[in-house]
């Protein structure tokens, strides 16, 4: 536990100590954002809001995970294995990009609504439906990026592989954040909530067994 | 020259008789057999035999794919890599015939080549899954390197399939018969004599689809046989 906290730390300090690759992702998301409004003006079909919403989420998403495995070099890989383990380093991985799914989410629902106008009713769920696709979108994403990395380091295949995984936790997450925006009773949106963390426990179980075998060249 | 000459039909194998056996009878009887008369199905119910059974077999080819990929993770031996491409190309290939003939069928009972179902949106993403897994392997140069991505990219891709085909479809209401009212194949009017051929056609296209495989895993490794004494 100890190293993954170690883990996160290091990559919290590379990050600061690149601050324009940051600046440069919540510049991403808020030129989106305004391209969407210049383009919509005002969204008043609901369905459209929030399938809007996440698609630049998902852009978003793949472009910051992207470069988590893709910065990483060759040899400094060949010095994570000398230090660490697998296991400790795809979680550290995980947590890392979920903090910063859930920083660039914030962001974007920020200015999509100071743009476009913010119809949800339920605000406490939507964010709840936020977390959870933060969280699936994360764990996929970070190993379809090691995936890419070992590839060769191609962006475009890194979109390629992942959009399709990222199907079933796309779609699971609209439908819940969609209830969220009517207002619909927990009651009944619960089933959504709980499916969406059965998956990401999957994936999560998934990156957690397969990534040693990435991890030996 | 080679004078050994090989007698085609006597070399097979027990089950490759059987597979020829089975799609015989299944194309005989399945367009003969009497079949239960349904509003709006009608004929087309006969598309069991040929369209669900080549979802079927193609799950069970994933499954293969699979299997072997864990195989190849656990051995790093390269022969299960080259078995494990090879059913997932040929599950790919029953998937587009199972929705050519999917959309084929939608046309004369729904009225339009596509509609928007669930059941036809996943089995839409499994197969953009397995074309991106196409791509991962096409990518790689190096062959163990290839066999290992590949393995762990399936093994998701699987998973995911699974998610798509059997879980968020049940999320909604489907047009499929079955679901949401419509006449199904599966409770009252699966009835007996269709039974009879159901079975026997999905066992018939999955033997079709390991023969496919097994000829294709053949090429496959005298190519690389061939390449490696280059």
């Amino acid at each position: 536990m100890n190293i993954v906290l170690n883990l996160i730390q290091k990559e919290i300090k590379t990050e600061w100590k690149q601050k324009y690759a940051f600046n440069g992702l919540l510049l991403y998301v808020v030129s989106t954002v305004f391209v969407c409004y210049l383009s919509f003006k005002r969204i008043v079909d609901l369905p459209t809001w929030n399938a809007l919403f996440w698609i630049i989420q998902l852009f978003a998403g793949v472009n910051a995970i992207s470069k988590s495995f893709l910065q990483e070099g060759r040899g400094r890989m060949l010095y994570y294995y000398t230090l660490t383990n697998a296991r400790s380093f795809i979680l550290a991985k995980i947590i890392y990009n979920l903090f910063l799914m859930l920083v660039l989410s914030a962001f974007n629902l920020l200015f999509y609504s100071l743009f476009i106008g913010n119809p949800v009713q339920d605000m406490p769920m939507f964010i709840l439906a936020m977390v959870l696709g933060s969280a699936g979108f994360s764990a996929v994403l970070a190993m379809v990026s090691a995936i890419a990395s070992k590839a060769g380091n191609n962006f475009a295949l890194m979109s390629i592989l992942s959009f399709p995984i990222l199907i079933p936790v796309l779609m699971v997450t609209i439908r819940f954040s969609k209830n969220a925006m009517d207002g619909i009773a927990w009651a009944v949106n619960q089933q959504f909530a709980i499916i969406l963390v059965a998956l990401i426990a999957m994936v999560f179980a998934l990156s957690y067994l397969l990534f040693p075998y990435l991890w030996r060249e | 020259m080679n004078d050994k000459k090989i007698n085609l039909l006597s070399g097979l194998q027990w089950w490759k008789w059987l597979c020829i056996l089975l799609l015989f009878y299944t194309f005989y009887q399945g367009l003969m057999i009497e079949v239960p008369r349904l509003a709006i199905l009608h004929e087309t119910i006969r598309n069991l035999f040929f369209h669900v059974t080549m979802w079927f077999s193609m799950i069970i080819m994933m499954l293969a794919s699979l299997i072997y990929g864990i195989r190849y993770l656990s051995t790093n031996d390269i022969t299960f890599d080259t078995k494990a491409s090879e059913a997932a190309y040929t599950g790919v290939f029953l998937g587009l015939l199972g929705l050519a003939t999917g959309s084929l069928w939608a046309k004369f009972t729904w009225g339009a080549w596509w509609v928007n179902d669930a059941k036809l949106n996943g089995a839409a993403a499994a197969m953009l899954v397995y074309f991106a897994y196409i791509i991962l392997r096409g990518s790689i140069d190096d062959e163990h390197k290839k066999a290992k991505l590949a393995a762990v990219y399936g093994i998701f891709a699987f998973t995911m399939m699974l998610v798509f085909i059997m879980i968020l479809p049940r999320l909604t209401d489907s047009l499929h018969p079955g679901n949401g009212g419509n006449p199904g194949f599966g409770n009252y009017d699966l009835d007996k004599k269709m039974r009879t051929v159901f079975y026997p056609a999905v066992i018939g296209w999955a033997l079709l689809a390991t023969w496919i495989t097994e000829i294709n895993v053949r090429i496959k490794t005298l190519r690389n046989k061939i390449e490696d004494e280059k």
